[in-house]
C-alpha cells in the first residue's frame, strides 16, 4: 500500500494546523528524515507547502490543492467503475 | 480525501479462472482497457494500451500469481516508459466468493507523481465536465447488459 505515512501526515496536518516535521514525527513511529521524504512528495505534488518561521519549517495542507486531487481522483475511480463493469460484463457473457 | 490510492471491487459471477482470462487475456483487454492491448504475461513483462483517440500507454508486470494477483506498473503519459513520478501500480486481486469471484483492483502512487504531471491530470480532467456523468451511464449500461 503506497502509502499510509502520507494519508497519515495529511490526516494530521489537516486536523491539527501547521506543524515541523519534529512535531509530526513525536506522533508516529518513524523518524524525522523519513517524514521530512514523505513531505517533500507531498510538496512536489503540490498537497503541502512549508514555510520559515525562524528555524523552524512549518508543513501546512493545501486545501484548495487537496480538494482538486479528491475532485481528480474520485474521476479515476469511476474510470475503474467503469472497466470493473466491463470485466464483469465480458466474464459473465462467457458462461 | 486525502489518500493516495484507489481501491474499487465488484462481485463477478464467474470463475476466478474466467476472471483472470478477461484481466490477462490481450484480446478481452482491449475490450475493457481502451481498444488494444498486447501483455506479456510474467514479471518484468512489457504491456501496452492503446486507445484510438489518444496513444499508447507502457506499463511493465510486476506480479503474476495465476488466479490471485496480477500487478503492474503504468505510465502516465503517452509512449513514456513506467518510472518513478510518472507512473502507477494497478493491483487486481481475486477472491473466490460464493457468487463467483470478489475482483478488487487497487492502484497506488498517486502522491508520488511530480507535481507537474499531477497538475496536468487534474487541469486536463477538470475541463471535461460532463466525462464522470458518461462513466456512470457506461457502467450503468455495462450493468444492464450484465443482468
Amino acid at each position: 500500500m503506497a502509502d499510509p505515512t502520507r494519508r497519515q501526515l495529511l490526516d494530521m496536518l489537516a486536523a491539527d494546523g501547521p506543524a515541523t516535521a519534529s512535531t509530526l514525527a513525536a506522533g508516529l513511529p518513524i523518524s524525522r528524515q523519513a517524514i521530512v521524504k514523505h513531505l517533500a512528495i507531498l510538496a512536489g505534488a503540490g498537497l503541502v507547502t512549508s514555510s520559515k518561521h525562524g528555524r523552524d519549517v512549518r508543513f501546512v495542507v493545501e486545501t484548495e490543492r487537496l480538494a482538486q486531487t479528491a475532485h481528480w481522483m474520485a474521476g479515476l475511480a469511476a474510470e475503474w467503475d467503469a472497466r470493473l463493469a466491463m470485466i464483469k460484463q465480458i466474464a459473465e457473457a462467457q458462461r | 480525501m486525502s489518500q493516495d490510492w484507489i481501491e474499487r471491487e465488484i462481485i463477478i459471477e464467474a470463475s476466478r479462472e474466467r476472471v483472470w482470462s478477461v484481466l490477462t487475456d490481450a484480446h478481452h483487454i482491449a475490450r475493457w482497457f481502451g481498444d488494444s492491448a498486447e501483455i506479456d504475461l510474467r514479471p518484468g513483462g512489457h504491456a501496452s494500451f492503446g486507445w484510438k483517440d489518444d496513444g499508447t500507454y507502457l506499463a511493465v508486470v510486476e506480479r503474476v500469481d495465476e488466479p490471485n494477483v496480477l500487478s503492474y506498473r503504468w505510465a502516465r503519459g503517452v509512449d513514456e516508459k513506467p518510472a518513478e513520478g510518472t507512473s502507477t501500480l494497478v493491483e487486481f486481486t481475486l477472491t473466490e466468493v460464493p457468487l463467483g469471484t470478489l475482483l478488487r483492483v487497487v492502484e497506488t502512487g498517486f502522491a508520488s507523481l511530480h507535481g507537474t504531471e499531477a497538475a496536468q491530470e487534474r487541469a486536463a480532467n477538470e475541463n471535461t465536465e460532463g466525462w464522470t456523468q458518461e462513466l456512470a451511464e457506461l457502467k450503468e449500461y455495462a450493468e444492464r447488459q450484465a443482468a
